[in-house]
Parts: C-alpha cells; structure tokens; sequence
C-alpha cells in the first residue's frame, strides 16, 4: 500500500497537483482510510499509466477520462472473454468444436449480409 | 540495451524535441496498456522508455556519445504494467471467477475461433492475398529435361515447382493461389518464381540447339575415329571423320531441347577443338622434322599484307 507522499516521490514526473485532481475526478480511486489516501499495486500501476498519457503522449486533462473509459471498456472486454475462454477451455472437446464452428458461422454470415 | 539513438530511430544529432517526438510516435504504437492483444509490446515499450530514459538525461547522453560509457545500466526498474493486474485475477470490476484462463488460452481461443486471421474488426474485409514473388536459381541440365524442385520460403513454408522442359532463362512461372494468404475468406495470392538458369561447363543453349566445344586428339582428328560425347541427355557416340580439323562441326540430329510449341527437339552443335599431345612424343617430333607435306600450306596467308 501506497499513500500520496509515496506515489509522488515514486514517480518522478507526477505533480502531486494532477495525482489530486485525478483522484478528484475519480480516475483512480484508492481506498481511504482514517483520513489516509491508499493505493494498492494495481492503482499505482494505474497512475504510471496516466502519467504516461498525460506526461509523455500528451494527452491533455479534458481527453484523459475519454482515453481511460475506453481503455476499462477494453479491459471489461477482455476479461469477460477471458472468463469465457476458461468455461469454454472446461468443456468436451466436442463441445469447444462445436462453439468454434458456430462463432465461425456467425462471422461469416455477418459478412455476406454486408456484401 | 541498444544504442538507445538507434532504439528510437533518431540522429545522433536529435533534439531533445526531435527525441520525445519520436518517443511518443513509438510509445502510441507500443505501450502495452494500450495494445493489450499485443504480445510484444511490453518489450518493445520497455525497450523505448529505457532509450529515452538514457537520452533524456544530459550527462548520461554526453558520456554516451563521448565514448565513455556504453548503453547498459540505463534499465529501467522493474516496474509492472496496468495490463498486468487488468488481465489478472484481482482486476477490480469483476470478482475472480473460478479456473481463470490466462492470457495464452485467450490468444489461443480467439485465433481458433477467428481462424481466417487478418480478419478486420468488422469482419467486412475481404481481400485477395498478395502476390509475392521469388528467384529461383536452377541447374541448366533441369531445364533442359524438366525437373521438379523444392523451395522453402523464409518462413518455412515450402514450395513445389515444376520446371517445365525447355525452360527459358529469366522465365517467370506462376504457382495459382501459392502467396500471402486472403483476408476474410478471399483467395490467397500468387507466387511467382523467376527463374534464374546457371550456366553450364560445356554445354550452351542457342535457342533448341546445344553448342558443344568437343577436343579430340591429333590421331583421331587425322585417321577419324569413334568418340563418346556428352549430351543432356547422357553419352552419345558419334563419328568423327578422317581429317577433321578444328571448327569442324558435327551434327547430332534430335538431341536438343525440345521446343515447347512444337514439340520439336533441336540439335545438339559439336565442334570439334583439335588438341596435341599432353605429353612428348619424341617419334612424332622425329617424324615431324623429316617430314616433307605434300602441298605447301600458308594458314596466314590471308592475314598479312
């Protein structure tokens, strides 16, 4: 765990500033506790990677949550695939043939309705 | 690490402008957090940031391109991705769910079940492979007869082509549906294959006719003799007749290359070299200096003035 002083003296590029409005704008969202701002691993890694958008690409502060919602929709995507991958993986490997073969019916069949 | 100037692409002689430009060019295409399908991209980030780590600072730079230190040392720590916990089990929006699959069987499952590969988003795409074509360098003899050779691609993928007999040099062979594989169900390309003919010890190609330079000794070119000749086809025995001389050509009906319009074969051209003996030969010497030709002969008669 991880308070502010911490993270701003961790990472040398973030402005204590930017680190506040961020949490203000609930971009990251440490848990708090007894008036203490915490961070896990996964929230410092978060703020690394803001810093990078803000800091490095120059995504400005109005374009950040556009880029940060899209990048959790992606991040919602995939982990919902992965947990379907793990049921699919736990099936018959009759049953895995099957869904395949369906999915590739199904993308086929998208394509010749748009051709 | 690399030469961290050649990591990002940039001059020696970059601005410190020059350097973030080209570092935000390559961290928008790399960053692994925004590529998480990207398998590479971690490395390739890692590789960047490093590189621009190393040229952003001042004294490291001047050291660097003073000679004084080398590249290594400048790694970053070792700090973990927001991929790494977003794909992981403990990713805050959704509980853990009982036999977590990792990433690999993602990857594994989405290309089995999207096999066609290339396939664009929309799954609307559909193109032709690309065409791509090779050089294929072949013996003379295969072209002459036809041959049936193997190539195998960098890729690993291997070709089989048919030399057709009577091939030509620089010819280009089509293989149908042998390049880059199609996008979404299109056909895939095709190959060419050029043809690159090396040329051959003895034998040369005239249009059908083979040319070969054959030596025969003193004795045979003077009495005539049975001699054993090359031809593509194999050995082939012929006469040569008394008092042939050098330049005498002989003709072997039928033993060149067969016309692929015509289904004519061409002949093969013998031309007789004339060679005397390798080692001495005194009775010939002796007869040579006694003997008195019966018709003066001058050979450069026609060369001199």
């Amino acid at each position: 765990m991880m308070r502010v002083d911490d993270l701003v003296e961790a990472i040398s590029a973030l402005q204590r500033s930017d680190l506040e409005a961020w949490i203000r704008d609930e971009l990251v969202t440490p848990r708090q506790e007894a008036g203490t701002l915490l961070f896990t691993d996964m929230e410092r890694a978060r703020v690394r990677l803001i810093c990078t958008l803000h800091y490095e690409l120059e995504i400005d502060a109005e374009t950040l949550p556009v880029v940060l919602s899209l990048v959790d929709q992606l991040y919602d995507t995939r982990q919902r695939l992965l947990s379907l991958t793990a049921a699919v993986a736990a099936q018959d490997h009759a049953v895995q043939a099957a869904i395949i073969a369906a999915m590739k019916r199904n993308a086929g069949a998208s394509e010749a309705d748009k051709l | 690490m690399k030469d961290p100037y050649e990591t990002l692409g940039v001059n020696r002689s970059a601005t410190d402008k020059e350097i973030k430009d080209a570092f935000k060019k390559l961290a928008r295409k790399f960053h692994p957090d925004l590529h998480p399908n990207d398998k590479e991209a971690e490395g390739k980030f890692k590789d960047i940031s490093a590189a621009k780590d190393f040229l952003d600072d001042k004294e490291k730079r001047r050291r660097f391109d003073a000679g004084e230190i080398d590249a290594s040392g400048a790694e970053r720590s070792q700090e973990r991705f927001y991929r790494d916990f977003a794909d992981g089990p403990a990713y805050a929006s959704h509980a853990t769910q009982d036999g977590f699959a990792n990433n690999e069987e993602l990857e594994e499952f989405l290309s089995r079940a999207f096999a066609s590969g290339g396939r664009r988003s929309q799954g609307t795409f559909r193109a032709r492979g690309q065409d791509v074509s090779y050089v294929l360098p072949v013996d003379f003899l295969d072209v002459a007869n036809g041959a049936v050779r193997t190539i195998t691609l960098p890729e690993g993928k291997t070709l089989q082509v048919t030399i057709p007999e009577g091939a030509e040099d620089r010819q280009t062979l089509r293989l149908k549906e042998q390049g880059m594989p199609g996008f979404g169900g299109g056909p895939a390309g095709d190959a060419y294959v050029e043809l690159h003919v090396e040329p051959h010890r003895f034998f040369n190609r005239k249009d059908d006719n083979i040319h070969v330079e054959v030596p025969v000794t003193l004795k045979e070119a003077v009495l005539g003799a049975r001699i054993e000749v090359p031809t593509i086809g194999g050995p082939v025995t012929v006469t040569v007749p008394k008092e042939s001389n050098t330049g005498t050509t002989l003709r072997l009906r039928d033993r060149g290359i067969r016309n692929r319009k015509s289904g004519q074969r061409g002949h093969q051209m013998i031309n007789l070299k004339v060679i005397l003996p390798a080692a001495e030969e005194p009775e010939l010497v002796a007869f040579l200096e006694k003997w008195q030709p019966k018709t003066q002969q001058d050979p450069r008669k026609e060369m001199l003035p």
